[in-house]
């Protein structure tokens, strides 16, 4: 028997990935016309570091929001470019953490050893981004079909810990004013709930089918 | 025969500063009409405060390069305008500094509200540059115009059942926009035991780079107490309370464990969230070493004599 053929799909415009790559640059060049114009202050280490991190956990967020908005709005075309987007995130935590290794710190091991070990912040940052590393380095096609579909899926729900960890270094970075971390925090909350509220009700459904 | 090498620069080739400094406000005014031109409303020329008079130099000063004028009033930490750096010469322009006067009260002789200008024709102001450490781990070094806190606390008379100051800032959220969000418990107070009050280096700042406070550095009057965290040195005061036992201040009240009432410059000592074993000077890039009281320890290490500093920070 032939297989059915697949369903007609929406093909989505050619230029959605060009255009979200695009998008997906913008905080660097902000960053690098903020570098020109004297806009990063009198700390511009400290305001590297910040806006790079900002942006990091920006886009993760943006990753774990494609699949609810595809069961909401029925839209596909989010889904093309989550791969994009997860990959700018690791892109911008990388400066980030460069920015705190190579400018902050200096490259000064045994401080930063110090640090991770001493500092919960430290370590839950240091610990978001080895959450991301695997991600990134499967993020190719060979590597979903060397992994199987299953098990790639299982590996990438380590975006939820790593986001989880990200919203927690900024929250226990910050000395007194918690709006800007617990709104990333209420973000991140409703886009796990979400998944969690279908979960629920999939086993639920399971228990007593109708 | 005598040669006589004339000297480098002639007297008459000096540009008088008058001269040098319209001329650089009108570079600045000239870049930024240019940078006006393309981004509208974005830039604008710092306003420079009016220069104070009959400064002379004090004892004390450091020949570290001052922090350029632009990062001391532009790089902040005064949460009664906003929590970002850059909020409070953004939002400062809202706070009235005249009339402005000090209210003294509690175990002194002379209590009473005294008037800023009063109080500036009682002592003459001298210029101390300072090196300022804020426990987040960056610094300046700021040319500060004002005189020894020492000079006020002994006109008021403490009696001797003063043992400590609190100092109180301005609490109004009208002009303190800051202060409507409940970031810290407001007004913001601040304290120091009566010995440290006393210390010649403790300062009552009422200008900075030869010109008036500007309002986000702590306009009219603030307090400067160089071996300890910048947040010690409480900006805006309109409060002075002698007092017998240890007073509440408010970065201790938020988060007692992470700041003492002491807040001594130590390198040992580490916030529980960043070592304060190196700091980085603002404008520089590499970090330099933390000095104990900031190295003012000369100065000041007496006053904790038989102290546990790791306990008592």
């Amino acid at each position: 028997m032939k297989p059915n053929p697949t369903p007609t799909r929406r093909v989505p415009p050619r230029w959605l990935k060009p255009a979200v790559f695009a998008l997906c640059l913008l905080p660097l060049a902000l960053l690098a016309w903020r570098a020109v114009s004297g806009g990063l202050g009198a700390n511009p280490i400290e305001a590297f570091i910040r806006h790079n991190g900002d942006w990091a956990l920006r886009l993760l967020l943006l990753t774990l929001a494609v699949t609810p908005l595809r069961r909401l709005t029925g839209w596909t075309w989010p889904l093309r470019v989550r791969r994009m987007i997860g990959l700018f995130a690791f892109f911008y935590a990388t400066l980030h953490l460069l920015g705190y290794v190579g400018l902050d710190q200096f490259f000064d091991w045994p401080a930063i050893g110090a640090d991770i070990l001493k500092r919960p912040y430290i370590t839950i940052g240091m610990s978001a981004f080895a959450l991301l590393v695997p991600l990134a380095a499967t993020s190719t096609d060979a590597m979903l079909r060397r992994l199987g579909g299953r098990r790639w899926q299982r590996l990438h729900r380590l975006a939820y810990l790593a986001a989880g960890a990200g919203v927690l270094h900024f929250l226990w970075l910050v000395k007194a004013d918690l709006r800007e971390p617990l709104l990333y925090a209420a973000i991140l909350l409703l886009l796990l709930g979400f998944r969690l509220v279908r979960f629920l009700r999939r086993v639920h459904g399971a228990r007593h089918p109708a | 025969m005598l040669i006589k090498r004339p000297p480098d620069v002639l007297p008459s080739e000096i540009t008088p500063e008058s001269v040098y400094r319209r001329r650089r406000d009108f570079l600045r005014t000239a870049a930024v009409a240019g940078a006006g031109l393309l981004l509208p409303g974005l830039l604008s020329a710092p306003a420079r405060a009016a220069k104070i008079e009959g400064v002379a130099p004090g004892p004390f000063g450091t020949d570290e390069e001052p922090t350029p004028y632009d990062a001391v009033t532009g790089y902040n930490n005064f949460y009664e305008f906003g929590t970002g750096k850059s909020d409070p010469a953004a939002n400062a322009h809202s706070l009235r500094t005249r009339p402005w006067s000090v209210a003294v009260e509690g175990e002194v002789a002379k209590p009473g509200v005294y008037d800023i200008e009063d109080i500036l024709k009682w002592f003459p102001l001298e210029e101390r540059i300072y090196r300022l450490r804020c426990v987040e781990a960056w610094s300046m070094v700021i040319p500060w115009v004002g005189f020894p806190l020492a000079f006020l606390v002994k006109r008021v008379e403490p009696t001797s059942r003063a043992k400590f100051i609190q100092f109180v800032t301005l609490h109004d959220p009208e002009q303190m926009p800051g202060q409507k969000r409940p970031v810290l418990q407001w007004p913001y107070v601040e304290g120091l035991r009566m010995d440290e009050a006393l210390h010649p280096l403790a300062l009552l700042a009422v200008g900075l780079y030869g010109e008036t406070l500007p309002n986000q550095n702590g306009a009219p009057i603030r307090l400067v107490v160089p071996w300890k965290y910048g947040f010690k040195s409480i900006k805006s005061i309109v409060g002075l309370r002698f007092v017998e036992g240890q007073p509440e201040t408010s970065w201790n009240r938020a988060a007692a464990g992470e700041y003492g009432f002491y807040a001594n410059v130590n390198p040992a000592v580490d916030h529980p969230r960043w070592s304060q074993a190196r700091e980085r000077r603002i404008g520089e890039f590499l970090k330099r070493d933390t000095l104990p009281f900031n190295g003012y320890a000369e100065q000041v290490a007496g006053l904790y004599g038989g102290m546990d500093l790791g306990k008592n920070f």
